[in-house]
């Protein structure tokens, strides 16, 4: 017999006989008639999304600011002007001011930078597909405005834009916008570890920066 | 598959078989824990750290208003995912194959092993970088690769010191939670080739080193051996958690990527996530959530690795599903709440349980996966006071107390054939039947009791007993048994009621 085959054998061996089919396998698939016991939604509005989304980011010691969508190019130019850095081919033309032209690389899934090269990068800048404020986590999905995963890894200094509309309030809510066919990076603040005495210290192997920009 | 008798009531003439690996303790926990009480510089290390992370889970726990309602609903998953496992299962290898990847099996630790081994073999690398993993721990892949000249390199930077201490794990989210900061950097100063001699023990300096000791490693590697938090039915999606990016630099950069992950781990849905997403941050490193996250389904063109794998991996988990009263113990979602509220955890350390998993859930899991009878992983469902801390923590609900009761009964009553059987009656059947005789009447009862003045005497000036006999003598190994009182407590109120009554006539 197969491995597959001797495995799921003793896996019907061992929900033997009772269990297979009665009613007890059916616990849990039926919550989702009389909806789970949990928040679904959080109620919050705009405002009080990003107030709540700044305010996590802050205590992940991200930097996080907050800016109009007519000053957001000029956000990005503040942080990324004399740097070299690598965005995604589909992050708007609109969001990169010219003078950083010189500085710019582009990456794609048809025309990826090396490894090596994004390692020599100061910077990073993507857009984002979903925030959750109560727990301060950005999602990517490797959208065209976001990339491949590498390049938001391997540059130790990530700028990430997040526009306002793709804030939600709790984490069902984020899951709930998600594909998980994507490949998802879930983020909360810069990388970190609690390995030492399991206090939490800032910057390991991810970028050591994280930079959010909330655009409304 | 042979059929020796494993002394499972359900199932007779044999049942699925144990796992094998890093789940078994070598020693007996008393003598394990008796050794490791000794040093005085562990039980301060993880008394702090235990300390610290406790105070974290309560802030962040007690901010969801919905926290219990979630761990209903963890729990229920689990219960549901457990049911349906063939389906899931069959589901989850649809879903992971349709989407690029390849499915493997594996019946317990060395077959595991084998597989990652020829998959390695075939990409012509020596070297690969490791997530840390409990299920590539259970197995001993490393020590396996290692013999056979594949180098394997742990990149949690806890892992890594375990690594580089020639160590081993002693907590399941926090291996070398036993090491304080200065022994860190000592094992960093004595094992990293390049080291700036001058590090300190500041725990940001150290952090710093891991990155660039591990820099170029992951740069270079073409293969990345992972573990997996959960594997979705519906989707085939993997997940890992986790919160330094050696994760997301081992699942996005090499070329293939293999995931050796429980069968155990599969949940039914995606939208599953919502819930353990919330219980496992909080519970485990007291987060409202974990720096990084990272899904993958099977392989995305052009993006991360395209050679992915899996492997299913039994090593005695259906054993513990075919224990009704015990299969609870494979909802754990690996968070490591319950050691870090664990008394006897916080004073013996992980090393003590000799598993890949220690403290409460390892008293359990490891005799599950592998039969209470074998080794001396029948010592293990004692090391606990039965206190309830863990159940209290645990994000799905896992009533580890009363497992590790069952778990008791099993070993005292075991198998017919079951390594603790014996012939003859034990000093504890004998005791037992001694007390039901006393126990079972007033006047028995009364008849002993006569003889507590001489025990109390027996006793001494300092009113202890510190060393009993026969049997007893393992329980005054560790403490003394107070001077029993001169009289019993019937006989003080019946003399009591006496004088009551002469009270009311006068």
């Amino acid at each position: 017999m197969s491995a597959r085959d001797e495995i799921l054998a003793r896996v019907r061996e061992a929900l033997a006989p009772a269990e297979v089919g009665s009613p007890a396998a059916e616990v849990g698939s039926g919550g989702a008639e009389v909806g789970p016991g949990y928040r679904t939604a959080s109620g919050l509005d705009e405002d009080a999304l990003v107030e709540l989304l700044v305010d996590r980011l802050l205590d992940y010691r991200a930097r996080v600011e907050v800016v109009t969508s007519d000053g957001l190019a000029e956000a990005i130019r503040t942080r990324l002007e004399g740097k070299r850095f690598v965005a995604p081919d589909g992050l708007p033309t609109s969001w990169l001011h010219p003078s950083l032209a010189e500085g710019r690389v582009t990456d794609s899934r048809e025309a990826p930078v090396d490894v090596v090269r994004l390692d020599e990068l100061d910077a990073v800048v993507t857009s984002s597909a979903v925030s959750i404020a109560e727990t301060g986590t950005i999602v990517l999905d490797g959208s065209p405005d976001q990339g491949r995963r590498a390049i938001s890894l391997v540059p130790d200094h990530h700028v990430c834009v997040v526009p306002v509309q793709t804030i939600v309030g709790i984490v069902p809510e984020g899951f709930a916008r998600l594909d998980p066919t994507r490949p998802l990076t879930l983020i909360s603040g810069p990388s970190a570890t609690s390995d030492i005495e399991l206090e939490r210290v800032e910057g390991v192997h991810g970028p050591r920066t994280l930079d959010v920009i909330i655009a409304r | 598959m042979s059929t020796v008798n494993l002394g499972l009531p359900r199932f007779p003439s044999g049942g699925p078989p144990r796992g094998f690996g890093n789940i078994s303790a070598t020693e007996p926990f008393p003598k394990a824990a008796h050794r490791e009480l000794g040093n005085a510089q562990l039980r301060a290390n993880l008394g702090h750290a235990t300390h610290t992370i406790r105070d974290k889970r309560l802030r962040v726990v007690s901010e969801l208003p919905d926290w219990e309602a979630l761990r209903e609903a963890g729990s229920a998953i689990k219960t549901e995912a457990m049911t349906r496992l063939p389906e899931l299962l069959t589901q989850f290898e649809e879903q992971f194959t349709a989407r690029g990847g390849t499915v493997h099996w594996a019946r317990d630790a060395a077959e595991a092993n084998r597989i990652v081994e020829e998959l390695i073999r075939a990409t012509g690398e020596t070297e690969v970088v490791k997530v840390k993993s409990m299920a590539t721990q259970e197995i001993g892949l490393n020590e396996y690769l290692d013999e056979r000249g594949i180098a394997a390199f742990e990149t949690d930077l806890a892992e890594l010191i375990v690594q580089l201490g020639h160590d081993k794990p002693s907590h399941i989210l926090v291996p070398a939670i036993h090491k304080n900061r200065t022994e860190i950097r000592d094992i960093f100063l004595e094992e990293m080739p390049d080291v700036d001699p001058e590090l300190t023990d500041e725990p940001r300096r150290l952090a710093m080193a891991a990155r660039a000791h591990l820099r170029k490693k992951f740069l270079s590697a073409k293969v990345a051996i992972s573990g997996a938090n959960f594997g979705i039915a519906e989707t085939g999606t993997l997940g890992v958690v986790e919160s330094e990016g050696n994760g997301r630099m081992c699942l996005t950069l090499p070329e293939t990527l293999i995931t050796v992950m429980g069968i155990e781990k599969v949940l039914p849905r995606a939208q599953d996530l919502e819930v353990f997403m919330q219980l496992l941050p909080r519970s485990s490193t007291g987060e409202r959530m974990n720096p990084y996250t990272s899904l993958w389904t099977g392989a995305t063109p052009g993006d991360g690795p395209q050679n992915v794998h899996v492997v299913l991996l039994d090593n005695g988990r259906t054993r513990a599903l075919a224990d009704q009263h015990g299969r609870s113990a494979l909802h754990c979602i690996r968070c490591s709440a319950c050691m870090n509220v664990c008394p006897v955890y916080e004073r013996t350390g992980g090393h003590a349980y000799g598993s890949t998993y220690p403290g409460p859930i390892g008293a359990i899991l490891s005799p599950l996966l592998t039969g209470v009878e074998a080794e001396e992983n029948s010592s293990l469902p004692y090391a606990s006071s039965l206190c309830g801390a863990c159940f209290d923590a645990c994000p799905v609900k896992i009533n580890i107390p009363e497992i590790l009761v069952y778990l008791r009964g099993e070993d005292v009553s075991g198998g017919t054939t079951g390594r603790r059987r014996r012939s003859l009656p034990s000093q504890m059947d004998l005791a037992l039947g001694a007390a039901s005789w006393a126990l079972s009447s007033g006047d028995r009862l009364g008849l002993l009791e006569k003889g507590l003045p001489v025990a109390r005497a027996l006793a001494g000036r300092d009113e202890k007993i510190s060393r009993l006999p026969g049997l007893g003598a393992g329980w005054t190994q560790s403490r003394d048994v107070p001077a029993p009182p001169s009289e019993s407590f019937r006989n003080w109120w019946r003399k009591r009621e006496k004088e009551a009554e002469k009270g009311t006539h006068e």
